[in-house]
């Protein structure tokens, strides 16, 4: 039986992809029909069934104790049934937020088509956050529940009180033993609740499906909107760039509380219907390669932090196992150094295929493809089935010279594009000029059309892959009783590329020392989360500001980098 | 030192709530459980080398020389030998 629609063929050649690759291949390969219902529970998980995959495992769960659950195509069926009544048991109606507040368990990842399939909007969020940064998007969507687990119950009850809209937090490893839940909690253990059906919410395509938040250099997080029909660009990306195929073993590293993790940790490899492998256990180079050996995964799709930690590990974990079943590898999250992508080649024998997207786009944008040569350090080229350009940044005209930096751009609509910012349209249409869809990222074009990176558009850090708001950081910082002013940029890091680096002036009768900068970075970071904590803390006498009041950021991240300072003219030097 | 490295974890890297229901002794996995994060490593460290006043490298400061409370105390043992 094929994978569903047949296979594509990579020979190289581009501009034939770029005549067979197209969203109305993705819409007739899933059995779409233009204006009948559209689900992505439908399509990821009964479908599959139907098709006949329902004996083939869809999830191999392996926790950080070594144990292994896994789960076929029909098991993910009756769970998600299960979940879907429970949930509308609960009141839980078409549109509604339902956050997911989960670490990696296979609660998440069910539970996410569970939620789906009640029409609900599924809110994944990372549960590393702190409840500072988990009251910011809760509050902002609206969430009418929360799923969680005890480890992160103590954060949810803390902000409670203040979501007004909040009706339930289920809790999906409550013990009978254990401590009483309170009032408007509910336990749930997914695995008692199997259903054979389940009346499918009626959503179409440009019914709302997934809120991701996302952060920008100014104000609260974004909520990106997504909608079901993001699923013809997430199974085309999918089987093209990650060349997923029949057989595949999958292993996709990113958490679902990021949006890899959910369209290439969720929707993406069930749309194809391949068996995909989730380790819930922190990084450890050996724990990594065993996870590929045991599991025999044919196809990875890491990051960059990742792959440089693994790098800084050598050659040797490499060698002590079997890592033969591995024949496609691909990156996203930051620009991949050429370095790595060397070192990949030296390690596995394998090119890593960086891919660039956004949470804004929902699915990959520019990548390298298989079948094409990998210029090390370049994103590759726009994803055959869309345009991508760099554009100028004023005019939004696009620009052909080769070496020249502009903007990334992306020509809408395509099917996974964000909707809108939830409560927030006016930032999205800012998104805008001349037509185009602007990423927020420079880069510059080569003479065989392949993208290279060149920075970030705006103050926005990318940490390990994450991207993390200075504005959340600098006010999470005034909250510390010792802070009077502060400011947030990325500083260069060879493995994560940027971490965060502060610089705050003390309120009188505060003193800098160890003490106050380890205790400041531990605010931040139950506050907000690890990745937002400062690594580094540079006590000023006072941040550089514009007479107007505004952070000059730029001045501090060019000092980081050794680079000119540029204009000042605007600089507050009272 | 036991003591004091436990009370730390604790105190910074646990829910209050959390901290209850878990047992934590000196072999409980910190960063393969997901406890400790690679980026909370960081303050970890910082606490580490104020609290015994050492320098820890950052090419020796790796998940698997964290992964223990045990770990980290032959970790800073070795450190302060050698100062």
């Amino acid at each position: 039986m094929p994978i569903t629609g047949p296979r594509v063929i990579h020979t190289g050649d581009y501009e034939q992809l770029r005549a067979i690759i197209n969203w109305d291949r993705a819409r007739q390969e899933l059995g779409y029909v233009e204006g009948e219902p559209l689900n992505i529970g439908y399509i990821c998980v009964d479908r599959n069934v139907e098709l006949g995959r329902g004996d083939r495992l869809a999830l191999v769960h392996e926790g950080h104790g070594g144990e292994i659950r896994q789960f076929t195509y029909r098991d993910l069926m009756l769970l998600t049934n299960g979940w879907a009544h429970f949930l509308r048991g609960l009141g839980v109606r078409p549109l509604d937020r339902v956050c997911l507040f989960l670490d990696r368990h296979p609660e998440l990842y069910i539970g996410f088509m569970g939620v789906v399939k009640t029409g609900a909007i599924a809110e994944p969020l990372y549960s590393a956050f702190g409840e500072d940064a988990l009251y910011a998007r809760t509050s902002d969507s609206g969430a009418m529940a929360i799923i969680t687990g005890r480890h992160h119950l103590g954060k949810v009850r803390r902000i409670r009180e203040k979501l007004p809209a909040l009706q339930f937090v289920v809790v999906v490893d409550h013990e009978e033993e254990g401590r009483p839940l309170r009032e408007g909690e509910v336990a749930y253990r997914m695995m008692d609740h199997r259903r054979e059906t389940f009346p499918i919410a009626k959503t179409y395509a440009e019914s709302p499906s997934v809120l991701h938040y996302t952060s920008g250099t100014t104000g609260a997080p974004k909520g990106a909107m997504h909608v079901h029909s993001s699923i013809f660009a997430q199974y085309l990306t999918t089987k093209v760039v990650l060349d997923l195929q029949e057989d595949d073993i999958y292993w996709c590293t990113a958490d679902p509380g990021w949006v890899t993790g959910t369209s290439y940790g969720i929707i993406g490899p069930w749309s194809v219907g391949v068996t995909q492998v989730v380790l819930n256990a922190g990084f450890a180079s050996d724990r990594w390669y065993e996870t590929i050996e045991k599991h025999r995964v044919t196809v990875w799709y890491t990051a960059p932090t990742a792959i440089r930690m693994l790098m800084k590990d050598g050659l040797d974990p490499v060698r002590r196992h079997d890592l033969s079943s591995l024949r496609h590898m691909c990156s996203v999250g930051e620009p991949l150094n050429p370095e790595a992508v060397r070192w990949g080649r030296e390690a596995f024998g394998l090119d890593f295929h960086d891919t660039f997207w956004q949470t804004e786009t929902g699915a990959i944008m520019v990548t390298n493809l298989p079948g094409m040569p990998v210029k090390p350090g370049s994103m590759g080229r726009p994803f055959p089935a869309l345009d991508a350009a760099i554009v100028d940044e004023k005019t939004g005209v696009p620009i052909t010279e080769p070496g020249k930096i502009g903007l990334i751009a992306i020509r809408p609509p395509w099917p996974s594009m964000m909707r809108t910012y939830w409560n927030n349209s006016a930032t999205y249409y800012k998104k805008f000029l001349n037509g185009w869809y602007i990423c927020g990222d420079r880069a510059s074009l080569d003479n065989e059309g392949y993208f290279w990176f060149s920075g970030r558009d705006d103050d926005v850090i990318n940490t390990a892959g994450h991207l993390v708001g200075p504005f959340e950081i600098e006010s999470a910082l005034l909250e510390h009783p010792a802070v009077a002013e502060s400011a947030a940029v990325g500083k260069p890091d060879p493995v994560n590329m940027e971490v965060v680096k502060a610089f705050v002036a003390l309120r009188p009768g505060f003193t800098p020392g160890q003490d106050l900068e380890l205790d400041i970075m531990n605010f931040v970071r139950r506050k907000l989360s690890p990745l937002a904590m400062p690594q580094e803390i540079e006590f000023v006498d006072k941040v550089p500001k514009t007479r107007s009041g505004k952070i000059l950021r730029r001045v501090l991240k060019a000092k980081e980098r050794g680079e000119a300072i540029g204009d000042v003219s605007t600089m507050d030097d009272n | 030192m036991k003591d004091v490295i436990l009370e730390y974890i604790k105190n910074e890297y646990l829910d209050e709530e959390e901290a209850e229901d878990m047992r934590l002794d000196e072999n409980t996995p910190l960063i393969s459980s997901g406890i400790v994060d690679s980026f909370s490593m960081v303050s970890l460290k910082r606490f580490l080398e104020k609290k015994y006043n050492i320098s820890l490298p950052d090419e020796e400061a790796t998940p698997q020389a964290f992964d223990t409370v045990n770990d980290i105390i032959a970790l800073v043992n070795k450190h302060r030998k050698g100062a």
